[in-house]
Formats: C-alpha cells, sequence, structure tokens
C-alpha cells in the first residue's frame, strides 16, 4: 500500500503530528537516518510556517513513483496571506517574526526538489520531494 | 510537557527524552533559568543524544539558552547531537557558533569541570 497521510494543521500541537507522519513514512520507505532527518525538519519548517503565518492548512505526505525512482513528496498548503516577495523569503536569514530564517531556503537545500507559489491574498503552496 | 532538570554538585543536567514540542522547549527555557538561579549552578548539561531531529525554532531556543544562562553567569555544554541533526543543523544553516558542545554526557561534565565547574 502506498504511503499517504494530510494532516491538517489547526494549532501548534499539528506541528508535531505532522512531524511524526514523516518520520514513519521515511521509515517506511526505508530512508537512511539521515534524509529521515532531513525529512521531519523540512515537514517541521512547513508546519511551523503554516503554524506562524498562515494558519490553517495542511501538510500532505505521500509516496510518489516516477521513471522507475521512488520518492518523498511534501506538500504544504495553506490559504493564508501568502509570501509578497518569494526572493526574499528563500534568502538565508529573512524573516518577519523574529525567526532564524533558516525555514525556507532550508527545506530547499534538505530536500531534492522544492518549489514554491505563493500569491499574496490567496495563500501558498510549497511542495518538496526527497528521492529515494 | 514538563522536562526533569537535575543537580548534581554544582551543575544540572537536562536529557531530552520527549518528542520536543515547542511548549515544552520554552518551558525548558524558563524552568531552567529559574533553576539556575535558585541554585546558583555554575554550569549546565544539556543531553540532545535521544533527538532525532533539530528543527531551526528548537535551534534557536537552545541558542537562546546558552546566551541567557551566559548572561546569568552560568555555562551550557549541548551534549551528544546525533550525525544527522549536525548534518541537517549546517543544510539549514544553523551553527550555533556560541555553544560548547560535546560528544557525550560524561564528557560534557568533564569540560566543565576543566573550567573550574564541578
Ligand atoms: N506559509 C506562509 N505564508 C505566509 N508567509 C510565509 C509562509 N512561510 C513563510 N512565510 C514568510 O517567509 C519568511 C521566511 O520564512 P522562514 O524561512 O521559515 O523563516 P522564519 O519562519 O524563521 O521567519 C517568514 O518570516 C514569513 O514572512
Ligand atoms: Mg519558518
Amino acid at each position: 500500500m502506498t504511503i499517504k497521510s494530510n494532516i491538517p494543521i489547526i494549532s501548534e500541537w499539528d506541528i508535531v503530528a505532522a512531524r511524526q507522519a514523516g518520520r514513519e513514512a521515511a521509515k517506511k520507505m526505508n530512508f537512511g537516518t539521515v534524509d529521515q532527518a532531513r525529512i521531519t525538519t523540512a515537514i517541521s519548517e512547513l508546519a511551523r510556517n503554516i503554524f506562524l503565518y498562515a494558519m490553517p492548512g495542511n501538510i500532505i505526505v505521500e509516496e510518489i513513483h516516477e521513471n522507475n525512482k521512488y520518492g518523498l513528496k511534501i506538500t504544504a498548503a495553506d490559504q493564508g496571506p501568502g509570501i509578497e516577495n518569494i526572493k526574499l523569503a528563500l534568502e538565508d536569514g529573512y524573516t518577519t517574526s523574529g525567526g532564524l530564517g533558516a525555514g525556507v531556503p532550508g527545506v530547499k537545500r534538505l530536500m531534492d526538489e522544492f518549489s514554491i507559489d505563493s500569491e499574496v491574498g490567496r495563500g501558498t503552496v510549497v511542495v518538496a520531494v526527497k528521492w529515494l | 510537557m514538563r522536562i526533569p532538570i537535575l543537580k548534581l554538585n554544582n551543575l544540572l543536567l537536562v536529557s531530552i527524552q520527549i518528542e520536543l514540542d515547542d511548549q515544552s522547549a520554552l518551558q525548558l527555557q524558563e524552568d531552567l533559568l529559574e533553576k539556575i538561579h535558585q541554585t546558583s549552578a555554575g554550569g549546565v548539561v544539556i543531553d540532545l543524544t535521544s533527538l532525532d531531529m533539530i528543527d531551526s525554532f528548537i535551534a534557536k531556543v537552545l541558542g537562546d539558552i546558552v546566551s541567557m544562562s551566559g548572561l546569568m553567569g552560568s555555562k551550557v555544554v549541548l551534549t551528544g547531537i546525533q550525525p544527522a541533526v549536525a548534518i541537517t543543523l549546517v543544510e539549514l544553516g544553523i551553527y550555533l557558533n556560541d555553544a560548547n558542545t560535546a560528544i557525550d554526557l560524561e564528557k560534557g561534565i568533564e569540560i566543565l569541570g576543566k573550567s573550574g565547574v564541578q
């Protein structure tokens, strides 16, 4: 059975729930410990961004299969305020909340594929994939 | 969930054995500073062996604990950071440069001993 879970982010505790879903999925797919840590960390960053800036939203964790490759795909979707300047959000250290500003650029480095689609007033969708 | 803080002579020992949520991390920060104040502990070892991930929020709280304890005159050593966690932290761009670190709890206590805290 292929893995797919959808975790609504409606409270701070859902950050941990999303992380646990990612950890479980990464383990089931036999990712190594470093990739497991990358995946759970990336999910934690994306879930926290939804919690901080755009609640409610969802984290979807799913197994994908493309061109003989298996991967784990994380989708973080919200209907929040959107990101005005995506280029800025991708810069290390950029934060509007007194954070470390490491989340968005960090997820991009931790994962193999990364895309961000955001529209002011409509919301944000981040998709990130780690290949096995 | 409240993380226990143990006192050993002039040291405080913390071993994080739970999945660290944001509230628990902030609670630890508050409890630890209060405990340093109460006990005048000269040093703190925070053992992170059981953590399989540290994200930017937890890293920020840990860095803040190091700075705040330092301001109070207590030296913090972070111990037991797993290889996968070290890799992901650096990939996130987080170096925790101001933190003293050691390979395990025992070495952490040793480092503090060498700097006169025991
Ligand atoms: N889902 C989101 N909706 C709206 N704004 C966001 C979202 N995610 C990130 N941002 C914006 O991008 C900035 C950078 O995010 P990040 O790199 O995670 O750093 P931090 O969360 O520490 O500020 C945030 O401060 C915020 O302004
Ligand atoms: Mg963030």
